[in-house]
């Protein structure tokens, strides 16, 4: 592609992000009131779908408003810097054979390092508010991500290992046998583990936990950097769908249809199975999930390295 | 009350004659036959104590102000402080009466005999100005720290407009908000050991799992709660002093409101009371009808017990299953009563209406609907691996100390005491149904859910008998104290129109004496203590209720366990600020 072509489908990506996240916002609540046995928002537009418009208009004409009491210019960067992550992330996804922003040798890398990125606006946010529940949210959110940051990493070295490549087209290509979410099943379990970690979703939102921290980390927020939060948030949920797919369940590839709609298609049935589980898991405590984390899931991943490892090099020997 | 009952209570009377002599007591008979000791406040805390061992639970404590009364007990002074004891075991009761003057209200604190005194000597205090020596923390409870006066005396005014109006000027305001700020030694606390430094954290009054305005104050370490400090009032609507303005019948649908869960429960227990200061036998039909309504309110309580149980422990689907069952149940309570959460349908004497054409059929598919239901929520709920991991184990008490803090209820068979009114003292025809007493054994949150979520398919059980067998004939007594009183004959004799035309006009009055009716409640021991003074309105209206004690309870179960434990701790004691504060 030229670089206007990148830059012009760069900007796409982005609008197309944050556009889908905030249709997520009222689709996930239009699928939680079907299956909680309730409408959801129906009442403006077709089927609801303008209620994110009304949202959008209630959150942009709210007071913007900086608590007296907090780090001004940390508590303003905290949600900034999600949101910026979050759609840095969307980079190196490849939606399509030919389309995506960048191709990287690192592209596996970068996702990573972006999505850790995004860590540190809930941890400022957390120090930030000057709130005591927004510091314990904030206390939560760095303890959580750092014990899931480890595996979530090291989930994906056996995708690396059967590649031998961290670009994420050289991984797509590679799943035209088989999908990586055979091989790869217990990759797939600890790395979908982590991602709802990572997007501090429920039954992973221990930071938020409004029954116990009334909204955690961002309890002090309201307004558009309320709204960035929740854009991050939605964002992280989208990203971490595009990342399943193309890690385990490849990608852009399927029969008949175009490679495009194959990507979207497989993305949305992942983001309405993350939107089942938020409707159907309890919170564990932050504790219990510690140890979930460094005693199972953590060798677990391990096991699958060590696994991955052997049979690539006997079949290779 | 069963003539067994009074004697072996009696045993109990004689006893305390044998052991301290006849003349330190004087015996008040009441409507209730509940054996009531006046003593010497001299001789109080011995014969307490003495009675500790037989009757471990304090059911109540409180105040009355006799200072107006007519009809007043001979032993009676100015203030009179009425310990109310209960042996579950036994079913067995004893009243324990102090007469206090005005001038020198002081009366030796019972805390030391029985935890639970605590709170209900604080709220004595709060409401009466009787002072408790010796009482650890004796400061207001219900109402706020500025308030002046004491407002259950009887020269505190009732109503807004014998007061001067309200103001609240920018000085008053930060007066008001000082007096809110937590300060922890007050209580006792430190703010700092050698190497830790506490946080202290105010949960609410506004916060989404306090279920109402709850407030707690928790001294942190970390996420751990070392101690914690529940301050209660918020909720305060003095319905104990409104008690003493509205007529016998005008004030049931006060007590709607004070489980606001129980709906018609509520009204049960203060209806059994002045039915029983009247001398009024309710039929056959009006009892059967009533059980089916107040269990029918026992479900819609445990069903959003459930759901809210559920959320709280982040589980964020079983409640809107819950509330949407809750919503068919409304179906009925509407069709049959005409209202929903406050139906205030129970009268003294009876119910308000007959049941209407049809409502067997809407009973009945609910009833069918129901066992299923149930069970597709203790796959999703109950037998969640996670939620079982956030609930077993966590704040739990024993049967013992439960007693010692007034846990009724739920709570209480949760720790395997296996006890019912309903079943092990019948009211108002319980005897004469079917169903079992769901138990527990550990005493721990998820315990308390097990427990709950047996009763409703046990109350199911009951509702369907009152089904089955609802008797003919009238839905209220034709005594004339009945509310209203029955009409049919009120022109073919002069003594029914002018029964008719006085508790129509001016509302039935209660013969003179004092009595309480426990009954198991949805949440636990419900009991109105009222007394009359022979007039239309209620002398004094005390209500006793399970919730109170439950919160009283919870720092001692919440100690040393993390924020979101006490989150489940809160969510499974099922309590509704309303029926704490009153």
């Amino acid at each position: 592609m030229s670089e206007l072509g990148t830059i012009s489908f760069g900007l796409f990506i982005i609008l197309a992000a944050v556009g889908g996240a905030a249709v997520l916002t009222w689709f996930e609540r239009r699928l939680l009131g079907i299956w909680q046995d309730r409408y959801g928002p129906n009442r403006l537009g077709p089927f609801g779908i303008l209620q994110v418009a009304a949202d959008m208009l209630k959150l942009l004409t709210k007071d913007d408003w900086v608590p007296p009491f907090a780090d001004r210019m940390v508590f303003i960067f905290a949600p900034t810097a999600i949101v910026v992550a979050m759609l840095l992330g969307f980079a190196v996804v490849p939606f399509g054979p030919d389309l995506y922003v960048l191709d990287i040798n690192i592209g596996l890398l970068f996702f990573l390092g972006m999505t850790s990125l995004a860590v540190y606006s809930v941890l400022l946010a957390g120090l930030a508010s000057n709130n005591k529940y927004a510091l314990l949210g904030g206390l939560r959110s760095a303890a959580q991500m750092v014990s899931y940051e480890v595996f979530m990493g090291l989930s994906l070295m056996g995708v690396v290992m059967l590649t031998g490549s961290f670009s994420m087209r050289a991984i797509v290509e590679a799943q035209r046998d088989m999908w990586y979410c055979i091989p790869q099943i217990l990759g797939l379990f600890t790395f979908m583990i982590a991602g709802i970690a990572e997007s501090h979703r429920l039954p992973f939102d221990l930071p938020e936990a409004e029954h116990e921290l009334t909204a955690g980390f961002h309890t002090e927020y309201s307004g558009m950097k309320f709204a960035m939060f929740m854009l991050g948030e939605y964002l992280g949920l989208i990203l971490i769908c595009c990342m399943i797919t193309t890690l385990f369940f490849g990608g852009w590839l399927g029969p008949w249809l175009p490679p495009v709609v194959w990507f979207c298609l497989k993305v949305f049935a992942l983001i309405c199975f993350f939107v089942l589980l938020r409707a159907a898991i309890p919170r564990p405590r932050y504790d219990q999930l510690m140890s979930l984390g460094w005693k199972f899931m953590l060798p677990l991943t391990l096991l699958n390295l060590l696994l991955t490892g052997a049979i690539a090099l006997a079949l290779r020997g | 009350m069963l003539c067994a009952q009074v004697t072996s209570v009696n045993g109990t009377v004689d006893d305390l004659f044998v052991r301290f002599g006849a003349d330190l007591f004087d015996l008040q008979s009441t409507a209730d036959h509940t054996p009531t000791l006046w003593v010497d406040r001299g001789n109080l805390l011995e014969v307490l104590t003495h009675l500790k061992p037989r009757f471990p639970m304090l059911l109540d404590l409180f105040g009355i102000d006799e200072r107006l009364r007519q009809h007043k007990p001979a032993a009676a002074a100015d203030f009179t402080v009425v310990y109310h004891l209960f042996n579950l075991a036994d079913r067995e009761e004893i009243r324990i009466k102090v007469a206090v003057s005005d001038a020198d209200s002081n009366v030796p604190t019972a805390v030391g005999v029985w935890a639970n005194a605590n709170w209900y000597e604080r709220e004595t205090w709060d409401m009466f100005g009787v002072q408790f020596s010796g009482h650890p923390n004796l400061r207001r409870i219900l109402l706020p720290p500025t308030w002046e006066g004491h407002a259950l005396r009887k020269e505190h005014p009732a109503r807004a407009t014998e007061m001067e109006p309200f103001s609240l000027s920018e000085e008053q305001q930060e007066q008001e908000q000082e007096a809110l700020l937590f300060k922890p030694e007050e209580w006792g606390m430190a703010r700092a050991t050698e190497d830790t430094e506490f946080m202290f954290l105010n949960l609410g009054p506004n916060h989404p799992s306090v279920h109402g305005v709850f407030r707690i104050v928790l001294q942190l370490d970390g996420e751990v709660v070392v101690d914690a400090v529940p301050d209660i009032g918020y909720h305060h609507r003095g319905a104990e002093k409104m008690g003493e303005r509205q007529t016998w019948h005008s004030y049931i649908p006060y007590t709607d409101r004070i489980d606001y869960l129980g709906g018609v429960m509520n009204n049960l227990a203060y209806v059994m009371t002045v039915e029983q200061m009247a001398g009024i036998v309710v039929p056959d039909r009006a009892k059967v009808i009533r059980i089916m309504l107040a269990e029918l309110f026992r479900i819609s309580s445990h069903l959003v017990f459930y759901g809210t149980f559920a959320q709280d422990v982040g589980q964020m689907s079983p409640v809107f299953y819950m509330f949407a069952d809750r919503e068919r149940l409304f179906g009925i309570i509407e069709a049959i009563t005409g209202g929903r959460m406050h139906p205030a349908w129970f009268r003294i004497g009876g119910v308000a209406q007959d049941l209407p054409r049809g409502w067997e059929r809407m009973v009945r598919e609910f009833i069918d609907a129901m066992p299923a239901r149930l069970d597709h929520y203790q796959i999703m709920a109950m037998d969640n691996s996670i939620l079982k991991r956030r609930t077993v184990d966590i704040g739990s008490y024993t049967t013992a100390e439960a007693l010692e803090w007034g846990i009724t209820g739920a709570s209480l068979r949760a720790t395997g005491m296996d006890f019912d009114l309903r079943r092990d003292r019948p009211y108002g025809g319980y005897d004469q149904f079917e169903f079992e007493v769901p138990l527990g054994h550990k005493g721990d949150s998820y315990d308390r859910a097990v427990v709950r979520v047996e009763e409703i398919r046990q109350s199911l059980r009951i509702v369907r008998q009152c089904l089955d067998n609802m008797p003919e004939g009238a839905y209220k007594s034709d005594h004339h104290l009945t509310t209203p009183p029955p009409k049919e004959r009120t022109l073919q004799d002069i003594e029914t129109l002018i029964h008719h035309f006085l508790n129509v006009s001016w509302g039935p009055v209660i013969p003179p004496g004092e009595g309480s009716f426990p009954i198991e409640a949805t949440k636990g021991i419900n009991n109105y203590h009222l007394v009359s003074d022979g007039g239309t309105t209620s002398y004094r209206t005390r209500i006793r209720t399970p919730s109170f004690p439950a919160l009283q309870q919870l720092p001692l179960i919440s100690r040393g366990f993390m924020i979101p434990d006490l989150i489940a701790i809160i969510a499974s004691i099922d309590f509704v600020m309303a029926d704490v504060d009153r």
